[in-house]
């Protein structure tokens, strides 16, 4: 009894820093995001007094539901792309030896180690009217001078890629690590094609790895900001871009709120989808 | 079996394409050329006029401050957060713990900027480099928790009562045995959070007030407003310490392996 009692004590005093800590400045400040977006704007770009439904009514504006969707878009097609490229990443690095294998994942990971917004704005760079690529598209002929590599949303799609695709590699990785590769040459022997047993039996293999890369890529993706803002363009934007426009631009915070508070719910969804997928195989490897 | 070659190509696809941005940087940082459209010779002055640029080395300053100090409290609350997770992991006030300390990590970037502006907002607290501070260390903590709880996976608790029955006392059994099994891991944490803090923006420019400038923000604005060229060269003597830093850290961690 006595020492359950202290046992007791002790989790309490081990748990109440972060416990206190991630309370008082994670939980509370998202559940105030849902508060304030019923609140109306004060003309000092605080927060006003009582209660209206006034910003979730402009959220039914056209301009934003066509940037919600827009967001949607690019963060699926950014997702797809991430995974056709980092399965074959993923079970090639398995498949080659340790000396390899060791240097490639280094190779993957070092150039994430530089500032976020220097990779950005190298793909500004690159992308410029008058950068390399151009040069080289035009010269091909695949482009003509007028075309713009810079300010849509391909541009978002194509540096979104960049940035996310190490995330969807190593997950992917990690359970193609522990994927018996005799199955492969199982169902080889049993005569599939290389492809039938690549898509029936490798896939599902690695199912589990496939879900985190996802949540990897498309979570942080629906929430993208710096990335549209710098090669994006007007007709790159994204939710993200719209929070931080009510913001910095005319500081209405309620509406950023309401803005917020449905980002906030469209990540909880596909998190939840995966968790409850997730929970029918074994114990999920993210939670 | 006769393997695919498609897996390899995609490979060195894929690190073509990781390399090519940062490889045409660095080169650009050493063109004369103002607007880098074309090679028109090696040329330090990029270099040389960051000499000449404050604010930039101001904001470096901060910074660094930012960084070691929300590393050093976001060390403190994470190991403690790691060790309960991992000692007490049935229990139902973990289980709510584990969520707590998991969904900074799954949330965008974004959306914890702006809830933490709403509540310094609410709360009337002036933006600056304290709520910054107060922003750092709420992301470190679960990055360095999760760090620290993959390490204690390993670690097996008997060493613990062993050492007790042995007499050591719980001031000597933390120093002599806990510490440095887990130091590893706490070490690896630290590093993380350094760099996460060091390098966020997102979550800067949202609890940022007018004045309270780190260096992401400041290349923010030189990529919004100032000269390609001088980011450029900032961009390569970032590169390069962070190699540096790496290689000495790889070298730190195989010596002692």
């Amino acid at each position: 009894m006595k020492t359950g009692a202290r046992k007791k004590l002790q989790e309490a005093l081990v748990s109440s820093p972060s416990l206190l800590w991630l309370g008082l400045f994670f939980l509370f400040p998202t559940l105030l995001v849902f508060v304030l977006a019923l609140r109306p704007a004060n003309p000092y770009g605080g927060i006003g007094q009582g209660w209206t439904l006034e910003n979730l009514r402009r959220l039914a504006d056209p301009s934003y539901l066509e940037v919600a969707w827009r967001t949607l878009e690019i963060s699926l097609v950014t997702t797809i792309i991430c995974l056709l490229l980092a399965v074959p990443v993923g079970y090639y690095l398995v498949r080659v030896s340790l000396k390899w294998r060791n240097l490639f994942l280094m190779l993957i990971i070092i150039p994430f180690w530089t500032n976020f917004l220097v990779r950005v704005f190298a793909w500004k760079v690159l992308l410029h009217p008058e950068g390399p690529i151009k040069h080289v598209l035009v010269f091909l002929g695949l482009a003509g001078p007028q075309t713009s590599l810079l300010y849509n949303a391909g541009a978002v799609v194509l540096v979104s890629v960049y940035t996310f695709l190490p995330f969807t590699i190593l997950p992917i990785f990690a359970a193609a690590d522990k994927f018996d590769f005799q199955l492969l040459e199982a169902a080889r022997d049993l005569g599939a094609r290389r492809s039938q047993a690549f898509r029936r039996i490798f896939l599902p293999g690695i199912r589990r790895g496939l879900f985190t890369a996802v949540l990897f890529v498309f979570i942080p993706a629906l929430g993208s900001y710096v990335i549209p803002d710098i090669v994006g363009g007007p007709s790159g934007e994204l939710i993200g871009n719209k929070i931080a426009q009510r913001v910095f631009v005319d500081r209405n915070l309620p509406l950023a709120s309401a803005i917020s508070a449905v980002l906030i719910l469209s990540v909880l969804a596909p998190l939840a989808a995966v968790l409850f997928l997730q929970r029918k195989d074994e114990r999920p490897e993210i939670l | 079996m006769k393997r695919s070659r498609l897996p390899l190509l995609v490979t060195i696809a894929v690190l073509f394409f990781f390399y090519l941005p940062i490889i045409i940087l660095v080169v650009n940082s050493f063109n004369a050329s103002r607007f880098g459209t074309g090679w028109q010779g090696f040329s330090m002055r990029w270099y040389a006029r960051l000499l000449h640029e404050p604010e930039i080395w101001r904001a470096a300053r901060n910074s660094l401050v930012i960084a070691l100090g929300a590393t050093a409290l976001s060390v403190v609350f994470g190991t403690a957060a790691a060790f309960a997770l991992h000692r007490f992991a049935r229990s139902r006030l973990q289980r709510f713990h584990y969520g707590l300390v998991y969904m900074p990590l799954v949330v965008p970037e974004i959306l914890m900027g702006i809830s933490l502006l709403m509540a310094f907002a609410a709360a009337g607290v002036r933006l600056g480099l304290g709520t910054i501070f107060l922003a750092h260390v709420t992301f470190c903590v679960s990055f360095v928790a999760m760090t620290v709880l993959a390490r204690l996976q390993d670690f097996d608790f008997a060493v613990i009562e062993a050492a007790q029955d042995l007499g050591a006392g719980w001031g000597t059994t933390l120093r002599k045995v806990l510490l440095p099994l887990i130091a590893p891991g706490i070490l690896a944490g630290a590093l993380l959070a350094f760099t996460l803090s060091i390098d966020d923006f997102v979550i800067t420019f949202f609890v940022a007030g007018p004045g309270s400038t780190t260096l992401p923000i400041r290349i923010y604005s030189m990529i919004k407003y100032g000269s390609p060229p001088l980011i450029n060269a900032l961009s390569t003597i970032l590169l390069t310490v962070t190699f540096t830093a790496v290689a000495i850290s790889q070298r730190i961690s195989r010596s002692k392996g």
